[in-house]
């Protein structure tokens, strides 16, 4: 090894401690890289697996009933390689003994030819029997959809209840089975694998229960190779129509697809952007330590260049000590986010359902992340290194002259009356501001980056808050299977423990404006509603008394509206046909595409009575059991479900996913908080132990030394504080705006919470820092300090 | 009008000066100096401090440059080389030894010497260099294991293991106490007797004088005078 090599070696052990800060801080913002893009790239590649094993369909659309014949026809659609019919139908499941109301997507499957698109995979059990569908004693065998099935701890053999067509049928689970349509399985594209199952069974079982035999309602297409998806989808329409059929759509609006897909990007732009901020903290570190270190060093660099050492090799030298440090942080960094990685991906894999779903570091992400770390150590120190290192090697041989110190602007602007020690401190921070300037970035930027991590929990409660507690008021959400006369109120109120009722009315529409088209529904709420509102991203409410069609203004701006102008409605449910409406107001959402009217202006808009497609219930506390159980008796209702069960479901799927990211996100924050902080506190010291030993030779007691030190990181720490947190509502502000996405539009609120978890880590590394730098100040000897000049 | 170069004249200097900028003030440290040293001489600098006796040096062995004036190394002009060029005479003519020795404290004795050996191209071995200036004992020591003297003499060994044609020494003994300097100067005596290496050794200790050659006197950044000792004296013949 050559004897440079081993300078090297030898420095890095003597300043492990800040090395491993910095290491740490690499590895914080490479693990916070590696864990959310490894798992979104494993999610991605076990989608993209699933997708291509199971064939999973381009194009989907629903008809009302039309004749199998018809499958083949649509073939001829310009585009279109493949079409799979296939009939479907949702209806009440009930499990013994479980009190919530279910629903079930009943998909008929042709049990003697194979599928051809989103084809079934068996994970348990055995496929549907060829020979029989029902069983002697009448029952049907299903397939059950794996994440249904292990949520109720259903196994082969085990029984559920469902109300097919008006009648009680009893299903007998044989397998449990993932389908590229159902990898997500949720209603209103929230996850909920107790309320909603798939349950695939005999086609013609589910045909004869519904006097279905030799139609079909779903369809499936395959593209060919190249075609265009627009021209597939108007070309089905078309020959759809008379068929009762709604709109087809393309993978984008297929609701498993679309939550994937969501996710994915969502997890693209959080894997990007907070290690992008990490690893920018990473190298202003490495900058200050850096020039620090080299100036240290620079008596023993005029030597190596009397020695005859060129500059490059020199500089070469001291970039490779910064990338041993950071390659260390790397390997770390991998390790941690290959371990965190594979522990999202089990988070994913409770509601992402897919045959196989291993978590891996892909080759790529490696070579990003050396890439990433290897341009941040040099940029980050290239220039201090060379600064250095071009000092002419006599000049660098020399003590630096002294520092120009003057009056401070505090004192020149008359305040006289400070301490010779705070004046000390203020005249050393004034006399290098950028070095100063320095330090309270770097703590500011430690804050902020605690404020961005924790953001993310405190955005999904004021989420849950505004969509579940302000905006939903009632307890109970009661559909029914088709608009029904709002006489069903009554039989609603005189449920015993129902307190108030609300009705609802919800059309599915299409709006378009010249070329601009949205599909979406019209939500009828009650023109002063209290039990369901619409509440802005300010938390307020619109009432819609009055106010005609008011959209999210997200579906607005799609549609290229303003309030006032005028938007064909496309009613894409019973006797279709197309109304003119006015936009009458915009409101600003934070999730959806939404569209609101008062529910009596909407009857009247679409010439019908006075109708309903659901209720909102307030019940009594501790009585929503009984009320759930009354509702599965009365027939027109279609399903319920109850507030607390879905905010359960939330908080146990995805608010605890969001959770957990948050943790992990404000644990690295902090990590580099306190990696700042220290860093910090021992460049400071090691600058001023010469003048701190001379001040101690002087009678200074270590109290006094310590307090000017320590005086001056306090005040840095002061001033970094308020900058930190604001910084971090720019971070936050900058944030939702890349994450804004035609479905969602985070808040970018910060709680009180949240800047006092990143005060106090600050503080606490501030803190602990201290300490360590007290002791080394105690430890301060005296006679070589003064001997040395470093 | 100085002479022409001779093909023995290793250092040719002719009109010298240099001015610093220090913090707010300008030095000038040397004023139109006019030297020639001959292969494998001797020579003392002598002076008080801020004489201009380390600038000088610095700028012969090319860890400065002149402000304006010449400096001839051979046929080599130093006045006008790039910081390669510099770099690249430090490296294979020149072994530099100074008053605090500057060695690097994270490496023992033998890799302080393999610093140089890693970079020239026909040292002599570490060892030798070691046992030239009779450390081989203490050879894997860091320096702060060492004392001052034997600090002093790892530069030498360092200086002298790439077998230098200018060993140039800036105050070698300035830190040292009168014997352990006495040994410092022996080694560098022999080296200077044995290789025949042109030593310039900076003091401002004018007993040292006596050893050397001639005897260059700075003051204010001009040569006052110098002196041509008919007679050489050993490095235990002297006293301070």
């Amino acid at each position: 090894m050559k004897a440079l090599d081993r300078k090297l070696l030898r420095d890095l052990r003597l300043m492990w401690s800040q090395a491993l800060t910095i290491a740490l801080v690499v590895a914080s913002g490479i693990g916070g890289f590696i864990t959310c893009l490894s798992a979104v790239d494993s999610l991605a590649r076990a989608r993209d697996r699933f997708y291509a094993d199971a064939v999973f369909a381009d194009v989907f659309a629903s008809v009302k009933r039309a004749p199998a014949a018809l499958a083949d026809t649509l073939r001829e659609v310009p585009g279109v390689a493949d079409v799979q019919a296939t009939l479907e139908q949702v209806v009440r499941i009930e499990i013994p003994g479980v009190a919530d109301p279910i629903i079930g997507q009943l998909i008929g499957v042709d049990r003697r030819v194979p599928q051809r698109m989103n084809r079934v995979g068996i994970s348990r059990g055995r496929a549907l029997d060829s020979a029989s569908a029902t069983r002697a004693d009448g029952s049907i065998e299903t397939l059950v959809s794996e994440g249904f099935a292990l949520a109720h701890g259903l196994k082969p053999g085990s029984r559920l209840n469902a109300l097919i067509n008006g009648r009680q049928r009893s299903l007998v689970m044989v397998g449990s089975a993932l389908s590229p349509e159902f990898i997500f399985a949720g209603l209103w594209g929230m996850p909920d694998a107790r309320g909603f199952g798939v349950f695939w069974i005999d086609r013609e079982a589910l045909a004869a229960a519904y006097d279905m035999q030799g139609a079909f309602n779903r369809v499936a297409i395959k593209l060919a190779p190249g075609a265009s998806e627009q021209a597939a989808v108007d070309g089905l329409a078309g020959r759809l129509s008379r068929y009762g059929g709604r709109e087809a759509h393309g993978r984008n609006e297929q609701t498993s697809h679309a939550m994937l897909d969501n996710e994915i990007k969502e997890m693209r732009v959080l894997g990007t952007v907070l290690p992008a901020i990490f690893l920018g903290v990473a190298a202003f570190l490495l900058n200050v330590v850096v020039s620090r270190l080299v100036s240290t060093q620079r008596e023993q660099i005029a030597a190596l260049k009397a020695l005859g050492y060129a500059n490059r090799a020199i500089a070469v030298h001291y970039l490779k000590l910064v990338l041993l440090i950071v390659l260390g942080g790397l390997l770390l960094g991998v390790a941690i986010g290959d371990w965190l990685g594979t522990l999202l991906t089990g988070l994913y894999a409770e509601f992402f359902h897919f045959p196989r779903f291993d978590h891996g570091v892909a080759p790529w992400l490696w070579l990003v992340s050396a890439g990433i770390t290897i341009a941040t150590a040099v940029l980050g120190t290239l220039n201090a290194i060379v600064a250095t290192v071009r000092l002419p090697p006599a000049e660098a041989m020399r003590p630096p002259a002294p520092g120009n110190y003057r009056r401070t602007l505090l004192e020149r602007l008359g305040i006289r009356r400070m301490s010779p020690a705070l004046r000390m401190i203020v005249r050393n921070m004034e006399r290098r501001p950028l070095r100063t300037g320095l330090s309270i970035a770097g703590v500011a930027a430690a804050v902020a980056i605690v404020i961005m991590g924790n953001f993310f929990r405190d955005a999904i409660e004021v989420v849950l808050d505004t969509q579940l507690t302000l905006g939903l008021r009632g307890d109970i959400t009661v559909w029914t299977a088709e608009p029904v006369d709002d006489a069903m109120r009554l039989a609603m109120a005189r449920l015993p423990g129902v307190t108030q009722v609300e009705s609802t009315r919800f059309v599915q529409v299409a709006f378009s404006n010249g070329h601009r088209r949205e599909r979406t529904m019209i939500r009828g709420y009650g023109a002063r509603a209290e039990l369901y509102r619409v509440i802005d991203i300010a938390q307020q409410q619109t009432l819609l008394d009055g106010r005609g069609l008011v959209l999210t203004d997200r579906l607005a701006r799609k549609l290229d509206l303003r309030v006032g102008d005028a938007v064909q409605v496309q009613v894409l449910e019973g006797r279709g046909r197309t109304l003119e409406m006015r936009l009458g107001a915009t409101v600003s959402e934070m999730m959806g595409l939404n569209a609101y009217m008062d529910r009596e202006a909407l009857n009247r808009m679409l010439g019908d009575g006075d109708y309903t497609t659901g209720y909102v219930l307030a019940v009594e506390p501790g009585r929503q059991t009984q009320v759930l159980q009354a509702i599965k008796a009365l027939p027109r209702a279609a399903g319920a479900w109850s507030k607390s069960t879905m905010l359960r479901n939330m908080e146990e799927i995805s608010a605890r996913n969001i959770r957990i990211m948050s943790t992990i996100m404000t644990l690295f924050a902090s990590v580099i908080a306190v990696g700042v902080v220290y860093n910090n506190a021992r460049i400071a010291l090691a600058e001023r132990a010469w003048e701190l030993a001379s001040l101690r030779v002087l009678g200074f007691t270590r109290a006094e030394v310590s307090a000017l030190l320590l005086g001056e990181m306090a005040m840095v720490i002061t001033i970094a504080l308020p900058l930190g947190m604001l910084m971090g509502w720019g971070l936050t502000q900058l944030f939702t705006e890349l994450l804004q996405s035609d479905q969602f539009q985070f808040p970018a609120v910060i709680r009180a919470r949240t800047h006092a978890w990143a005060a106090l880590c600050v503080v606490a590394a501030g803190l602990a820092s201290a300490l360590v730098v007290r002791r080394r100040i105690d430890r301060l000897d005296m006679v070589s300090a003064l001997k040395t000049r470093d | 009008m100085p002479s022409p170069p001779s093909a023995d004249v290793v250092f040719h200097v002719h009109q010298l000066c240099k001015t610093y900028q220090t913090g707010e003030v300008a030095v000038h440290a040397l004023r139109n100096v006019d030297l020639d040293i001959t292969r494998g001489e001797f020579i003392v600098l002598l002076g008080p401090s801020g004489s201009g006796k380390s600038t000088l040096l610095n700028i012969l062995g090319g860890l400065d440059v002149p402000s304006t004036g010449q400096v001839m190394f051979g046929t080599q002009d130093l006045s006008a080389a790039s910081e390669a060029e510099l770099t690249a005479y430090r490296r294979h003519h020149v072994g530099f030894v100074f008053q605090f020795y500057n060695l690097i404290p994270s490496l023992t004795v033998r890799e302080n010497v393999a610093l140089v050996t890693d970079i020239v191209e026909h040292p002599m071995s570490v060892d030798e260099a070691i046992d030239r200036v009779g450390l081989t004992p203490r050879r894997d020591h860091f320096p702060a294991q060492l004392s001052g003297g034997e600090q002093q003499r790892v530069a030498i060994a360092r200086a002298i293991v790439k077998q230098p044609e200018v060993l140039l020494c800036d105050e070698p003994t300035g830190a040292l106490d009168y014997q352990t300097g006495k040994l410092v100067l022996e080694v560098i005596a022999r080296v200077n007797a044995e290789i025949g290496t042109t030593a310039i050794v900076i003091t401002h200790n004018a007993a040292i004088a006596g050893m050397a050659d001639r005897v260059v006197s700075l003051g204010d950044g001009c040569i006052q005078r110098i002196e041509v000792n008919t007679k050489r004296l050993k490095p235990s013949e002297l006293s301070w």
